[in-house]
């Protein structure tokens, strides 16, 4: 948590620089959500996430290297310079990127999770996503589609209360979203978000409950982020003491501060944490910067296949 | 762009038989539900229904709901499902009842299955094949009859395939399936029912290039799916007057194969294109730019086009007739082109689909 942490507060730095150019959405005051879940994954599960998926590409183990170099727009990124922050991918990690249309990615966890089902491979595929993207008919369209055909599917949404600049109450019917999925016939909880124990414990729980064949599960993770929507966004529509009450609930903080008081973090560790973090993102921006550039001569690849290369 | 692939023997193909474009196209199913374990149909009605053209009648009997695969009416859910399910191994192929629907799955179809690859910096390869129908000429109006495959012809990343004759029917699925990449087929409706003699032995269906499906020396006719018996009927009409007319068939709406079309356009000097999309900002438009760009110096005369007029699809038959290409209004272009005389009536006709004004 405290990398994710660390790793966008740089990019804040770099964005302010225009190091870092486009759209880019932080998950900071969210870290538990990405952490807490991805603790409950294994390798071979799959990840399907938004565009404010940093947090969830540090999770599931994208090395900050490749995503720095990927918001530098370098050919050492892991989309080379091709997605940007908006955009991370990573095949190998079963990383699904990276979706930038509201609810985009969510049918596409679905077809992730239809072919594990048809080959009997027992494996999870998670979708995050926001609340705004329950509004999106993907979303409803996958929930009955998931559970009519009893897919092994975590539906994470991140009720964070704003659809960009739209408050819960102003963008859905009936707030209370498990309450909504459930009727679709599928598991669903409401977790707090801010505590990365309850996160997890709720995402093993329903995970073990996919894995066991009772189909598709959905967490609605109360959750806030501290910032605003994007880089390009004035806030002007939280109320500040709205912000700094959940401030007060940070999860880094909170988790240290529990930590601490049970004796397994002392100051001393936490600095050292600190100084690793702090090394290891330096070296990621400095690896960034002198990566290559992808040659404009490649603009083209990419577009369609190889020629020759036929499908596997 | 290059798909390969390896045919298996059929014994009941090893000679000429009898059989309609819907058979062919449901014999191609089979054969790859049969050849590769990883491919199932996804689609609405598919599968007890028979599809809604009844394209695949008899598969759930012999597959099994597990392969063929009823959908919810959640166009945008079962074509992204597709994708995911392509992304993780299978080799789905997804049925879309008409075009018009598609327009409810386009953000999976252009923002996912077109753009994971190049956008993932080559990681994730879509290998999907998605069919529907398209075109008008069955009084079905304007939500179920329009010509869209223009506007995917538009987007990079995608393969157009719109197989006209039983021939290619039969024999592009397969190539479409080894493709890598995403591949969108359309069937016009108008086909299904045609029957012929499917020729034995014929290989693989090269879905790179455009064929020539007549020779000629005065004129190309250029056109791909529905409109190809018109264009053929067209110069026919047109040889009765001792206009030779080379009718070549696109196949392959994206990528377009500008060296077929060049050659052609070199040989008669004059060119056609015949296109059920509207006229403005077609198909068609896109072909004539080419064939300009790339061939201004060989033309005897300018492109014409023959397109369905700017008119959402009305159902009443005259009306549907009016607004789209039909053989006088193809044989009045070729005319015009070889600077000929024109009938009266065809010329009446075939101004309003090129002009778009009705009446």
């Amino acid at each position: 948590m405290l990398r994710v942490r660390r790793f966008e507060e740089r990019c804040v730095e770099l964005y302010s620089a225009a190091r870092i150019r486009g759209f880019m959405h932080l998950y900071i005051g969210e870290e538990a959500v990405a952490v807490g879940v991805n603790e409950a994954l294994t390798d071979a599960d799959a990840v399907v996430s938004t565009y404010r998926e940093h947090g969830h590409a540090l999770a599931r183990g994208v090395p900050a290297e490749a995503i720095m170099a990927e918001m530098f727009g370098k050919v050492t990124g892991c989309s080379r310079g091709r997605g940007g922050s908006m955009h991370l991918f990573d095949a190998g990690r079963r990383f699904y990127g990276g979706n930038a249309i509201v609810g985009g990615g969510i049918p596409l966890a679905a077809g992730l999770a239809l072919a594990d089902r048809m080959t009997g491979r027992n494996r999870v595929t998670c979708c995050f996503f926001g609340d705004g993207a329950f509004a999106e008919g993907e979303f409803h369209e996958t929930a009955n589609l998931a559970a009519l055909w009893e897919l092994p599917l975590l539906l994470v949404c991140e009720n964070n209360l704003y659809a960009m600049g739209t408050a819960l109450a102003r963008h859905q019917a009936q707030t209370d979203l498990a309450l909504r999925a459930a009727g679709y016939g599928m598991v669903s909880w409401a977790v707090d978000g801010m505590d990365v124990f309850a996160v997890e414990d709720a995402a093993r729980r329903a995970a073990e409950g996919i894995r066991a064949g009772t189909g598709p599960h959905f967490l609605e993770m109360h959750t806030y982020r501290f910032r605003a929507h994007s880089m390009y966004d004035p806030d002007r529509y939280r109320d500040k003491a709205e912000i700094e009450h959940w401030k007060e609930r940070d999860p880094v903080e909170g988790l240290a501060r529990r930590l601490r008081d049970a004796k397994e973090l002392s100051d001393k560790a936490r600095t050292a944490l600190e100084d690793r973090l702090s090394a290891e993102i330096d070296g990621a921006v400095e690896a960034a910067e002198q990566a290559p550039d992808e040659p404009v001569e490649d603009l083209l690849k990419y577009v369609t296949s190889p020629v020759g290369v036929s499908r596997p | 762009m290059t798909a390969t692939h390896t045919r298996t023997t059929d014994p009941a193909a090893s000679s000429d038989r009898k059989t309609t474009y819907r058979e062919a196209m449901r014999e191609a199913l089979r054969e790859a539900l049969r050849t590769d374990e990883r491919v199932f149909l996804m689609g609405e009605d598919v599968g007890r229904y028979g599809g809604c053209f009844g394209v695949s009648l008899g598969l759930l009997e012999e597959f099994g709901p597990e392969r063929i695969r009823d959908a919810p009416l959640s166009e945008s859910a079962f074509v992204g499902a597709g994708i995911g399910a392509a992304l993780a191994g299978m080799r789905p192929i997804v049925e879309i009842m008409t075009v018009n629907f598609s327009l409810l799955a386009l953000d999976q179809i252009l923002n996912n299955a077109a753009t994971l690859l190049h956008m993932s910096g080559g990681q994730l390869p879509v290998p999907i094949v998605i069919r529907m129908t398209t075109g008008a000429g069955r009084q079905l109006a304007a939500q179920h009859s329009h010509s869209l495959e223009g506007w995917y012809a538009h987007i990079p990343g995608l393969r157009v395939l719109a197989p006209a004759t039983l021939t290619d029917a039969r024999y592009m699925l397969a190539p479409a399936l080894a493709d890598p990449d995403p591949v969108l087929i359309f069937e016009h409706g108008s086909l299904y029912n045609v029957s012929g003699d499917l020729p034995a032995d014929t290989g693989p269906v090269d879905i790179d290039h455009a064929a020539v499906r007549r020779p000629g020396t005065d004129v190309s006719l250029i056109t791909y799916g529905g409109s190809l018996p018109k264009a053929l009927a067209a110069a026919d009409d047109l040889a009765n007057d001792g206009i030779s007319a080379e009718v070549v068939d696109l196949r392959t709406l994206r990528p377009l194969d500008d060296t077929t079309i060049g050659d052609s356009v070199a040989r008669t000097h004059r060119a056609v294109v015949i296109d059920e999309g509207w006229r403005t900002g077609s198909l068609a438009a896109e072909i004539s730019a080419r064939v300009t760009e790339q061939h201004f110096y060989d033309l005897d005369a300018p492109v014409g086009r023959v397109c369905s007029a700017e008119v959402p699809m009305p159902y009443a038959r005259r009306l549907e007739e009016a607004a789209l290409p039909q053989v006088d209004g193809i044989v009045a272009a070729a005319r015009r082109a070889v600077g000929g005389p024109v009938p009266t009536g065809a010329d009446a006709a075939e101004r309003q689909a090129v002009t778009g004004r009705a009446g």
